[in-house]
């Protein structure tokens, strides 16, 4: 009776859900933004960033044609050109702003949605599409645009961020990683063991941790009782939360963390506060789990439009450049949507090709088989 | 020039050399630097190489496995101890679904010449999760290299090469032999997956791997004592397996056995029965046999010896397939 009666006024005591964690809330007291959803440029005393118009300018381009290769990649899907999608819609402020603060040598392990990271590392956006067609399991070579394979499995990237950040310091470079991974991600294992390697061994690596607001069908609050970016603390390094929607505020908090890291200060947790406005994928359903209001609520911080209302507002660009932009992206949803429906099937072939990068007899051997067994059907088709 | 050696001391001399021939080479694991591993294959090596080079990790088997991926990435030659074999059940998506498939994924771009070190089997009177024999969810997984020495000599050649191998390499260590010594020359000549004709024999062939040979050479000798001669191959490679040797052997003697210590049903014995059976089907006098654990969880080790084939037990098989 006494233990029974203990727990319910324990069960009653226990806190709630802190406001800020509520997915649709919005911005907690401690969100760094540089620019309102009103696209007014405002001060945060620890993340000065100076911009030149040209930077300005240049970032709008970035957002808008990294919407439409999204946009134009969901429609392809929706005609049976790409067999799935993962759109970026809502996140392409996250994406470019901290894509566009990395440096050359800097490298970055994405999840399967960072198609904005891709185009700011110069990744062609067609190589991100021969997964999603069924033609390969990713096919560049990470080491080219230091951009690393799409990793499905959620957050087994953020240990091989971490390794190859311990690479570094062993190195003596000062380059720095990006590991990028979502809200759901962080309840996993391997999330949890990144932080801990990193911070063990000083690791010059940056956790962008974009959340979305929801795992799939799962709100934030499935997944932990404390805003994500304070799990920081407890791993003993620096944890910020930024406004994901504001592609100044982004870039200018993965500009500070990068150069924290590379300069032997070990690792950082950003947490990017940003709104997955689509689906989860192609697959998913949101009207099942999510109300409208909610969805509502998060366009009115579209990170496009606040850019644009900032450059109309300071006259930092003109109807001719928003024009340019527009022609540009039509021109992008061009070369996107022949790109893939010109996009070969491989050579069956491939299933045997890179198996292991020495000879292996088995794999030898059920090649030669498989061959032996189509050219029997191409004799027949002969005879 | 062949030095007399324990497989605990030929491995730690392999690793000493792989550090020694290439800067890039890196050693990560559980309590492998001052303490020199629980079963001290990495005695003195820390105090040698120092600690950027082998390096003492945080308890997390998947942690460990994935920065090791990170730093193969980075240009490092990783070679890693899991502390047990029961315990890299954490580290299983980092091993078969991130190790085994990114050569494969990048079309070839990317390769990950990792080394898993992994003391294996039982034999030793362990607690749980000390005993396990899971050569088969690794052989399974394409993409990895899975291979494990019997002796001395082989456990030196075969590391050095595993970590010379541009592939990821999962290395069974056969625990319970860690303590046998043999002469420990050079064989870096030969390839990786080669089988090896332990005794040479004309009635039956006992094909067995790791901790297991020991126990064949032991039958063979005691059938030897009954008139009956017997062959014994060991594998060494369990992916790929060298087909070509087991084929030749089993079709001069008409008689094929597998013993291995993991369970029988889906294991390695599966395998090699099913494949020789389709290739030796003409020259067979009897089913190809497999001896092995059964289908139940590694036993508290006050019964493993009824669970592990023991000489009797291959004898045993030996009879049945000379019955038929």
């Amino acid at each position: 009776m006494t233990v029974k009666s203990t727990a319910r006024a324990r069960k009653k005591a226990a806190p709630g859900v802190p406001g800020n964690l509520r997915a649709g809330t919005g911005a907690a007291p401690e969100l760094v933004q540089l620019l309102t959803p009103e696209g007014d440029r405002v001060e945060h005393p620890d993340f000065p960033l100076t911009t030149t118009p040209e930077e300005l300018r240049a970032l709008y381009r970035d957002l808008v044609l990294v919407r439409r290769f999204d946009a134009e990649a969901t429609s392809l899907q929706r005609q049976g050109e790409l067999g799935l999608w993962a759109s970026l819609l809502g996140q392409e402020a996250a994406q470019v702003g901290s894509g566009r603060a990395m440096r050359p040598g800097d490298y970055a392990f994405p999840t399967y949605r960072e198609h904005g990271v891709a185009w700011c590392r110069d990744v062609d956006p067609l190589n991100l599409l021969g997964m999603f067609r069924g033609v390969n399991h990713g096919g560049w070579d990470p080491n080219e645009k230091n951009f690393h394979l799409y990793t499905i499995v959620i957050g087994a990237q953020t240990l091989h961020a971490t390794g190859y950040a311990m690479g570094i310091t062993k190195d003596g470079a000062d380059d720095a990683v990006i590991a990028y991974f979502g809200d759901g991600a962080s309840s996993q294992g391997d999330v949890n063991e990144a932080f801990t390697f990193a911070s063990v061994y000083n690791s010059p690596v940056v956790f962008f941790c974009q959340n979305n607001q929801w795992a799939i069908s799962e709100p934030t609050t499935n997944q932990t009782r404390i805003p994500l970016y304070r799990r920081a603390s407890g791993f003993g390094f620096p944890g910020v939360r930024v406004d994901g929607n504001d592609v100044l505020a982004c870039l200018a908090v993965t500009r500070w963390a990068l150069d924290h890291a590379r300069t032997g200060n070990g690792p950082v947790l950003i947490e990017a506060f940003t709104y997955r406005m689509g689906a989860h994928t192609t697959s998913d359903d949101p009207t099942r789990y999510r109300g409208s209001e909610e969805t509502e609520a998060w366009k009115a911080k579209d990170p496009i439009t606040r850019l644009k209302a900032h450059l109309e507002k300071e006259g930092l660009a003109d109807d001719a450049f928003f024009a340019g932009v527009e022609a540009e992206s039509d021109e992008l949803g061009l070369r996107v949507r022949e790109g893939v429906r010109s996009m070969p099937d491989p050579d069956p072939t491939l299933i045997f090709d890179h198996v292991y990068a020495e000879p292996h007899a088995l794999v030898d051997e059920e090649r030669a088989e498989y061959v032996a067994y189509a050219a029997s059907f191409e004799g027949g088709e002969q005879n | 020039m062949a030095d007399r050696l324990s497989i605990a001391k030929a491995l730690n001399e392999a690793l000493r050399k792989s550090l020694e021939n290439d800067p890039k080479t890196l050693l990560m694991g559980e309590d492998i630097g001052k303490l020199g591993g629980v079963f001290r294959i990495t005695d003195g090596l820390q105090k040698d190489f120092g600690e950027d080079r082998v390096i003492d990790s945080p308890l997390a088997e998947s942690g460990i496995m994935g920065t090791a991926i990170g730093l193969a990435l980075r240009g490092y030659r990783p070679v890693v101890e899991i502390q047990f074999d029961g315990f890299v059940y954490p580290a299983f998506d980092q091993i078969v679904s991130q190790l085994a498939k990114m050569h494969a994924r990048s079309l070839g771009h990317v390769k990950l010449p990792i080394t898993v070190r992994m003391p294996y089997g039982g034999g030793i009177g362990a607690v749980e999760h000390h005993s396990e024999s899971h050569e088969a969810y690794f052989a399974h997984t394409a993409g990895l290299k899975v291979v494990t020495p019997s002796n001395a000599h082989d456990a030196h050649w075969m590391l050095r090469q595993a970590i010379a191998s541009d592939d990821p390499v999962i290395f069974l260590e056969p625990k319970r032999r860690y303590w046998d010594k043999g002469d420990v020359g050079d064989s870096s000549d030969l390839p990786l997956h080669s089988a090896r004709i332990v005794r040479p024999g004309t009635d039956a062939t006992l094909i067995a791997y790791g901790p297991m040979v020991k126990v064949c050479q032991e039958a063979a000798a005691a059938a030897q004592e009954d008139g009956r001669n017997l062959e014994v191959v060991d594998l060494r490679s369990l992916t790929p397996v060298d087909f070509a040797t087991l084929e030749e052997s089993v079709k001069r003697t008409g008689r094929g056995i597998v013993v291995h210590e993991a369970p029988v049903f889906l294991g390695m014995g599966a395998e090699l029965a099913a494949r020789l059976t389709e290739r030796c089907f003409y020259h067979l006098e009897a089913p190809v046999l497999r001896v092995g654990g059964y289908y139940a969880p590694y036993p508290p080790s006050r019964v493993e010896e009824s669970f592990l084939p023991d000489l009797d037990r291959v004898l045993d098989a030996v009879d049945r397939a000379l019955a038929y």
